[in-house]
């Protein structure tokens, strides 16, 4: 008899049980509601309508019309355009996300150095951080003018080459890479925390089996803050992927001409099409020629790739979801 | 007697030994105190320089402007003025503060419950559902670009500031990862404590959690307001052909193509786009670099 009521209580929980769990449920539903829409109409359906389009020719005026693979094939084969754009944003990836992250690296460690002030210190080093992108890029192709700009003027002054900065298609992305490295200051401030949070005892350690410096950073340092510098190196590929505003703004701006959000073909990626990237042109394409079918075969292929970059963070996520949660 | 004189003797060279001790160890801290500083020093300045020089720029007149000269021979803070009254600024900061205003709001209304049942409430399926929030946090927004643009234009919205603020009532994916950690940093006992005396979940979220974790809710709204008045993409994608809606961050890219050659105004423009972020920084410098750390500390 107890056996068979132990077994329904197991089986089928009390009414009053099941009605404190549903009360429960509606509770968590009240709370998600909005972001489930959200999810709905700003993830699942635009990302499954994507795909469909990029099959068909679109224009907004007429329907979507299917045109199979055409639209990838003209991408892969017949579009030149895609392949600047494509060279330009992976070279950013690679450069603009390495220079970075080392050089946040750097000035972090320097601060950490300063016995005095790293207050006073963290707060200069982050201050251009938190310019407006479009304030910053504006800065800093009046900063590196060829003509009149301050830095050749130091640098006529010093005898030295004076090159034509964001007018040179070999120096234009080098000097958009000047720019992201003014406004480290994010990663910098993430890094620091970070480094300040390396158990002191692990140096006293390390200090005690008379390491260099070197092995010092490399087997102490390092292993601390490899979780920290791997957040930073995904987030800064998935940025860099999307790369625009300061492209654009850079490109419009030293070829002198009113072309906001890159209109005009010919200026497209001034100078020589170097600063042209994978977003502007899918921009361009989708939104100022209305090749919307195409432009979201250009969004598949770039969902493809930072689906890649996200899944590899996703694998880190388990400890971040865990981790956060140890700390309760 | 013998022995307070042992004691004067003895103490005397001690304490001279301890002053040329102390004066050494002083003078080495000091050498080592500038070595180390040299550097930072130098970094600050390369960090400052540019500050500097669009400051000045942004004083001298329209002729000076023209050649390389670094400091203005005349100041002209009539440069400030001018930059409203030979562009639509005010208009700009308007809709500026419009979009920015609204979309922190809907934000906060939509991501606060989100992020608190994703932190403070315990149901299955909640690690998946903040999977979703990492992946949508991740996800460039030209992947999803078209179809969005497409339902916008359906809606007779495009050329509006309405796009960029309505997504917002749906909940805003960095500022529910963002909140959710913040929650996460406050202990259970007290909601426990809450539930026992008969608070519903509402209450235990808006009479309990939300009071302490101000600080976090401060960081995130200010994030998000940063994110709006720096926005070029959305602006530019939406409004670019209706200038009427135009935003600071556009009108900013297209006052130096109105006035080509006029650095001058284009820096004091540049410096007044800077300046709200810059002194709200000044005030709440230690909720945002908090703020800041927990983005990435986390990971």
């Amino acid at each position: 008899m107890t056996i068979a009521v132990d077994a329904r209580g197991a089986g089928q929980p009390s009414p009053a049980l099941r009605a404190k769990r549903r009360r429960q449920r509606l509770t968590v539903l009240a709370f998600l509601t909005p972001w489930l829409l959200g999810v709905a109409i700003f993830f699942i359906y635009p990302l499954i309508d994507t795909v469909y389009l990029s099959f068909t020719r679109y224009d907004l005026l007429s329907p979507p019309k299917w045109i199979g693979l055409t639209n990838y094939r003209f991408m892969f084969t017949k579009d030149p355009q895609v392949v600047q754009a494509a060279y330009n944003t992976l070279w950013l990836v690679v450069i603009l996300v390495t220079a970075r992250v080392l050089f946040g690296l750097a000035v972090a460690t320097l601060v950490t150095r300063l016995k005095s002030g790293l207050g006073l210190f963290r707060t200069v080093f982050y201050l251009p951080a938190l310019v407006p992108p479009v304030a910053g890029v504006l800065a800093f192709v009046f900063l590196f003018n060829p003509a009149t700009g301050p830095v050749n003027q130091i640098l006529g002054a010093l005898g030295l080459p004076q090159p034509l900065w964001f007018n040179d298609p070999s120096l234009s992305k080098p000097s958009l890479v000047m720019l992201g490295l003014w406004g480290v200051g994010d990663l910098m401030i993430i890094f620091l925390a970070s480094l300040l949070d390396v158990p002191k005892e692990q140096y006293e350690a390390a200090a005690l089996d008379g390491v260099n410096p070197w092995q010092r950073f490399r087997y102490v340092t390092l292993p601390n803050i490899s979780p920290v510098l791997m957040f930073a190196a995904i987030t800064g590929v998935i940025a860099a992927l999307q790369y625009f505003t300061e492209a654009v703004v850079a490109a419009s701006v030293a070829s002198g001409q009113a072309t906001t959000g890159g209109g005009n073909a010919a200026l497209l990626g001034y100078p020589e099409g170097s600063t042209l990237t994978y977003a502007q042109w899918l921009y361009v394409m989708g939104f100022k020629n209305y090749y919307l079918g195409y432009a979201s075969a250009l969004a598949v292929v770039m969902f493809a790739v930072s689906l890649g970059v996200t899944l590899i963070l996703l694998r880190r996520a388990r400890s971040l979801v865990y981790g956060a949660e140890g700390t309760r | 007697m013998s022995a307070i004189t042992a004691t004067t003797q003895m103490s005397t060279p001690n304490r001279e030994i301890d002053t040329r001790g102390n004066r050494r160890a002083k003078r080495r801290k000091r050498l080592s105190f500038i070595a180390d500083h040299s550097l930072g020093i130098a970094v600050a300045i390369m960090f400052l320089a540019p500050f500097v020089f669009i400051v000045l720029q942004s004083f001298m007149t329209s002729e000076q402007a023209l050649t390389g000269d670094l400091w203005p021979q005349s100041w002209h803070p009539s440069n400030y003025v001018d930059v409203f009254t030979k562009a639509p600024m005010l208009l700009y900061l308007r809709n500026t503060l419009l979009y920015a205003t609204l979309a922190t709001l809907f934000m906060l209304l939509s991501s606060i419950p989100a992020a608190y049942a994703l932190s403070r409430l315990q149901w299955k399926g909640r690690n998946i559902a903040f999977v979703v929030v990492l992946m949508m946090m991740m996800l460039p927004p030209q992947v999803t670009q078209v179809p969005i643009y497409v339902m916008w234009t359906r809606l007779h919205l495009t050329g509006t500031l309405w796009p960029m603020i309505l997504p917002n009532l749906l909940g805003d994916a960095f500022s529910i990862f963002l909140l959710r950690q913040f929650f996460l940093t406050i202990p259970q006992e007290y909601a426990d404590a809450a539930r026992v005396d008969g608070c519903s979940e509402w209450r235990v979220m808006t009479k309990v959690i939300l009071p302490m974790a101000k600080p976090g809710i401060a960081a995130t709204a200010m994030f998000m307001f940063f994110f709006c008045w720096n926005d070029f993409y959305g602006p530019t994608l939406y409004t670019s052909e209706n200038p009427d809606s135009w935003t600071i961050s556009l009108g900013l890219a297209s006052f130096r193509n109105l006035y080509q050659v006029q650095w001058n105004l284009t820096m004091a423009a540049t410096i007044l786009a800077m300046l709200p972020v810059l002194i709200v920084f000044f005030l709440a410098q230690k909720v945002f670099v908090e703020g800041i750390t927990l983005t990435g500390v986390k990971g």
